[in-house]
């Protein structure tokens, strides 16, 4: 692992929380939207809030991507959940909201969790087809290679 | 009757995410890692690799069924069983359906990761 590696996962981690919470932000300034006026959730991007929130979301998906592409899925996965640890996080210390101690239990789960996953390898390594069947040269150069 | 609407509700968003998920991830293993490829091509090449690709489009695809799911799920029951209901088995699934479908090595570590996030999520949202 890389340190440009862990800036991206780190990406998926902020870009999926923020933009979570800007999403919600906007939708709140924004009002529910019924079934019946269905335009007006195009006319929600023209909330700033939500206009953010969906560039963050396009920004979780882009780094999402990046990081499958060299890891695997169980790897990515507990490693962006600790995206809600920053909201929890966030919740606490920048909104003042209250966090319950099941909040704080849970905080400790997916820390933990995280904690396990990022101790192993980032990508299981398959043999290429090939090796599965050396033939008789094949297997003699293997067998040199360290 | 209005729990059964509700766990087919969940069960349905579980599945469509994993399946988006898992298909997602065997895309960018065919595209290979974008870093390299980045430097090697620039970025309209990655992009165009990337979406031309059927798994992933197929994905997307999944992930979409995913969304509606749970804004019909939202509608149906309650946002604080649905949403960690739905996120928590998730994980549990994924670890499932990356060991069968694409052959990672989910050793104890990642079982335990999966298991513990999956419990975090739950009691986060309780």
């Amino acid at each position: 692992m890389t340190f440009r590696k862990y800036l991206v996962l780190a990406g998926v981690t902020v870009f999926a929380a923020s933009g979570d919470s800007l999403l919600r932000h906007g939708m709140t300034e924004v009002g529910s939207i019924s079934l019946n006026h269905l335009p007006d959730l195009i006319l929600a991007i023209l909330n700033p809030w939500v206009a953010v929130g969906i560039l963050c979301l396009l920004g979780f998906f882009a780094s999402y991507m990046t990081a499958l592409s060299w890891a695997d899925l169980t790897y990515v996965l507990p490693a962006s959940s600790l995206g809600y640890v920053l909201l929890a996080l966030i919740a606490k210390f920048i909104l003042h909201e209250q966090v319950t101690t099941t909040r704080w239990l849970g905080i400790l789960l997916i820390s933990a969790g995280v904690g396990f996953v990022t101790q192993g390898p980032e990508l299981t390594h398959h043999p290429p087809k090939a090796d599965l069947k050396p033939c008789a040269d094949e297997a003699a150069t293997t067998r040199v290679t360290p | 009757m209005k729990q059964l609407y509700v766990w087919s509700g969940i069960l349905t968003i579980v599945l469509a995410s994993t399946t988006g998920d898992v298909l997602l991830a065997r895309a960018m293993k065919q595209v290979g890692d974008v870093g390299e490829l980045f430097k090697q091509a620039g970025l309209w090449k990655v992009v165009g690799r990337i979406v031309r690709n059927p798994y992933f489009l197929l994905g997307v695809l999944a992930m979409t069924v995913a969304f509606y799911a749970l804004l019909f799920g939202l509608s149906w029951g309650d946002v604080s069983l649905v949403a960690p209901a739905s996120a928590s088995l998730t994980f549990v699934a994924n670890a499932v359906a990356a060991k069968f479908f694409l052959h990672e090595r989910v050793d104890h570590r990642r079982w335990m990761a999966a298991l513990l996030v999956a419990g975090g999520v739950a009691l986060l949202a309780a």
